[in-house]
């Protein structure tokens, strides 16, 4: 009897195992296939130049520049509306109205982005009657509030509570105290949830596709439409000429270092204060 | 001897929870007054009534009439912030903000705006750390973060916090609790200074604390002021059977 | 006593006041974004009804907007997705929280983490050019000669179509299961396991008695996974084949709610069709909201269940 027991512990412990190595084993494969997919189309050219029709290079500076356009938008109106709601939930929102909007939040998390697209669409490109960098720049915006601030009330929870009333007792109004030191003392992990914020929204592909639309020439306006990586990945991706494909490539490889290269730095300050 | 506090009838809740019973009690002007009393036994919620930092807790209510400078503090219309500056605290673990040691103690004078100009901010700062004993071990680190000090050295710079903002009354809640036997000793001799300036009431669980850093003791016990005397009496030749129990460590 | 006026602008009032107003935006945006999309959609929605739901028709020429076989392909792609990735994900998750070594866990839970960070358009470029060819040469085949009999695995092999779909999905929704789980495991007293434990137990068998503890939250955890496996978008239209019929063979290609919206939205020609689509998208927000919301109402109360009260 023991011995069958024992053998099924083992046999368990074995498979888990050899399913978490497999799924790590999974990521660096698609990671190295990236790398070695897309390193041989880099180089300066691909890097700052315009798309052009196959058979004459071209390359992703316009969707660097605008990617980073449209995610600097969206982060100046998603990161502090997002920390603002996240210090009202973590602060004031003890109340049924505050377990509204942090129930709602959450929801939104798992609401997906192309359905994000569609509304600002409604919203905003059919009022104008143009795609542009705003409407893409306002549905990642939407995106990024709900995990700014779920992240922020969760990192502003961890400030002991003995240090806002060493605040108070100094005569402190309670503002004061949640701007002078609460806010600092999570300034560090909120910093953290804005960042993942970022990244997560810089691979964002779906809800652009109609708000922003994509374009082949550098653009620095915002009522036009504007190009961005994921976008122009996408298209080099369903393309029927294998020229592109390896621009696809290199272009994931460009986008994929940003994104893991964020969720590293993160993880390597934060893993240093703690 | 003019009475700084004047507690009356004073009745305590958390939601429908009585932690305070009736609580009779007054704080002499510029004298260290102890509040020991086994643990649960509300003596930090007395406390904390009387600067009002209760108020913190949505479902606490408080009942009855504390004056300050013959002032209810629970009056309608009463201006916490103003009641809290003049009612410093200092806590039972030290609670530095993630400043500099110098910000530290600048704060409390900013938020209140007491300074008059930066030098007079500086001396201020100063003055505090001097006052709390800390100055000669800080003075060549001010703007190094505060989280780098000491167990001891935190507490202190706590209550030059506290000091800085010129209270008049200081609260200490189990100040010296987490604190090893030297950085205690040196709370302790600083409490019994600062009598000479402002009036403190000590919460603290170490009856040997109590009989040296205090003018009067009181003795709570189930949210009940038991009995409030000099701490000579209490110690040596305490009214009540209860007190005598606990000051000689019959139960506790 | 001062006149009650002056203390309405106080720091406070106007401080927490500000940041409600941003905390209403939440709600705001949500009620707006039923609002707009709704409104979008009123011309399908007037015209086709409750049948919409049921049409099998999709014929944007013809004028005829049905959105039963995009429900099919995104429910049939979700639900081999949830196949693949649940006993995966749990499998994983029990090795993180249960047996690995703590120096083993970290590094490979922030591995499995990091699955989640890359982009859905790069899973996409991946599953075109790597999955699909494989499954193609290799599993397709295989599946057809061993479980040929079954409607499933009949007909035409082209490496694109509802299996590469729902294998792409079962890839991109592993991590979140993942990590939901380890949480509701963790949330497990340590007592619980001492007790198995300490009764003879092996660590399977107290494995199990965490497992059944978790259950509701990991069945939590599972729901989240299957409402972002609805509304997973770019991965699945590179691969599902974009072709909107009902067939139970996963072998042939399909179309998902999500996929037909990114793929059609700027080419719909005509008000119906958009409202059609747009429709789609208000169904798609409706129904992840809700399973998203149900997912969180089952994990909080595990969280609840094994907070002790004082």
């Amino acid at each position: 009897m023991i011995d069958q027991r024992r053998i099924v512990n083992a046999i368990m412990t074995v498979t888990t195992a050899a399913c978490a190595f497999a799924v790590v084993a999974l990521l660096l494969l698609i990671l190295g296939y990236i790398s070695y997919q897309g390193i041989s189309s880099i180089s300066w050219q691909f890097l700052v130049e315009t798309p052009k029709p196959v058979g004459e290079g071209g390359g992703i500076g316009n969707a660097i520049v605008g990617s980073l356009i449209l995610l600097g938008l969206a982060s100046a109106v998603g990161i502090p509306v997002g920390i603002a709601v996240g210090t009202y939930l973590s602060e004031l929102g003890s109340g049924w109205f505050g377990k509204t909007v942090r129930f709602v939040a959450d929801t939104m998390i798992g609401v997906p982005s192309i359905v994000f697209g569609v509304f600002v669409y409604g919203l905003v490109v059919v009022r104008q009657g143009y795609f542009s960098t705003l409407a893409g720049s306002l549905a990642l915006a939407l995106i990024m509030i709900p995990i700014v601030s779920r992240t922020t009330e969760e990192m502003i929870r961890l400030v002991p509570d003995t240090m806002r009333e060493g605040a108070l007792a100094l005569g402190a109004p309670r503002w004061r105290v949640t701007l002078d030191i609460v806010l600092p003392a999570a300034m560090a992990g909120i910093a953290t949830g804005a960042m993942l914020a970022i990244a997560r929204v810089l691979g964002e592909t779906a809800p652009l596709l109609f708000t922003a639309f994509g374009s082949r020439f550098y653009n620095i306006y915002l009522d036009e439409p504007m190009a961005s990586l994921t976008v122009q990945i996408y298209h080099y991706a369903i393309s029927p000429f294998e020229e592109w494909h390896a621009k696809a490539w290199a272009a994931t490889l460009v986008l994929i270092t940003l994104i893991l290269g964020i969720n590293i730095l993160v993880r390597i300050v934060t893993r240093r204060r703690y | 001897m003019t009475n700084k506090i004047e507690v009356s009838n004073l009745d305590f809740f958390y939601g429908k929870a009585q932690a305070l019973f009736d609580i009779t009690l007054e704080v002499p002007e510029r004298q260290v007054v102890a509040f020991i009393g086994p643990s649960g036994c509300g003596k930090s919620t007395f406390l904390r009534t009387l600067n009002r930092m209760n108020d913190t807790i949505p479902i606490a209510r408080a009942q009855g009439v504390v004056t300050i400078d013959g002032k209810n503090i629970y009056a309608p219309g009463t201006d916490v912030v103003a009641l809290r500056r003049k009612v410093g605290m200092v806590f039972q673990k030290s609670n530095p903000f993630p400043k500099s040691i110098f910000e530290n103690v600048a704060y409390g004078i900013r938020i209140n705006k007491i300074h008059s100009s930066k030098a007079d901010l500086t001396e201020r700062v100063e003055k505090a750390l001097h006052d709390a004993a800390l100055w000669d071990e800080v003075k060549d680190r001010l703007n190094m973060s505060a989280f780098g000090l000491s167990g001891g050295q935190q507490q202190r710079l706590c209550i030059a916090r506290a000091l800085a903002v010129q209270p008049e009354v200081i609260l200490m809640d189990e100040p010296a609790s987490a604190l090893d036997p030297i950085a205690t000793q040196k709370i302790e001799e600083l409490v019994v200074g600062l009598k000479r300036d402002y009036t403190i009431v000590i919460v603290t669980h170490n009856m040997q604390q109590a009989s040296r850093v205090s003018d009067k003791t009181a003795f709570f016990m189930l949210g009940k002021l038991v009995e409030y005397n000099s701490t000579q009496k209490i110690f040596t030749n305490p009214e009540q059977k209860l007190t005598e129990d606990y000051v000689t460590g019959r139960f506790g | 006593m001062a006149a009650k006026p002056s203390k309405i602008l106080t720091g406070d009032n106007v401080f927490s006041t500000v940041l409600m107003l941003c905390a209403a935006s939440v709600l705001l945006i949500a009620v707006s974004m039923v609002i707009v999309m709704t409104e979008s959609s009123w011309l399908s929605i007037r015209e086709f009804g409750l049948g919409f739901l049921v049409g099998q028709v999709w014929d944007p020429v013809k004028g005829e907007f049905g959105a039963l076989p995009f429900i099919w392909g995104t429910i049939m792609s979700s639900l081999l997705a949830l196949v693949i990735a649940v006993p995966l994900s749990i499998a994983v998750a029990v090795f993180l929280v249960e047996q690995a070594p703590k120096s083993v866990a970290r590094p490979l839970g922030f591995l499995v983490e990091l699955l989640a960070a890359i982009p859905s358009v790069v899973y996409g470029l991946w599953a075109i050019f790597v999955l699909a060819p494989i499954l193609r040469v290799h599993v397709q085949p295989a599946l057809q000669a061993v479980l040929g009999w079954l409607p499933f695995f009949q007909g035409t092999i082209t490496g694109i179509g509802m299996l590469t779909g729902g294998v792409v999905l079962a890839i991109m929704i592993t991590p979140i299961i993942t990590a939901v789980t380890r949480d509701v495991l963790e949330a497990v007293p340590v007592t619980q396991r001492e007790a198995s434990l300490a009764l003879g137990a092996t660590k399977w068998e107290t494995t199990r008695i965490v497992l059944s503890n978790a259950s509701s939250g990991i069945a939590g955890a599972v729901i989240l996974g299957l409402g972002r496996a609805i509304g997973e978008t770019m991965a699945v239209t590179m691969v599902i084949g974009n072709r909107p019929q009902i067939s139970v063979s996963l072998f042939d290609p399909a179309y998902s709610i999500a996929s037909v919206i990114a793929n059609e939205y700027t080419e719909a020609t005509g008000d119906l069709y958009l409202s059609a689509l747009t429709e789609m998208g208000l169904i798609l927000f409706i129904v992840t909201f809700g399973v998203t919301a149900l997912a969180k109402l089952l994990i909080m109360s595990v969280a609840n269940r094994n907070t002790p009260r004082h």
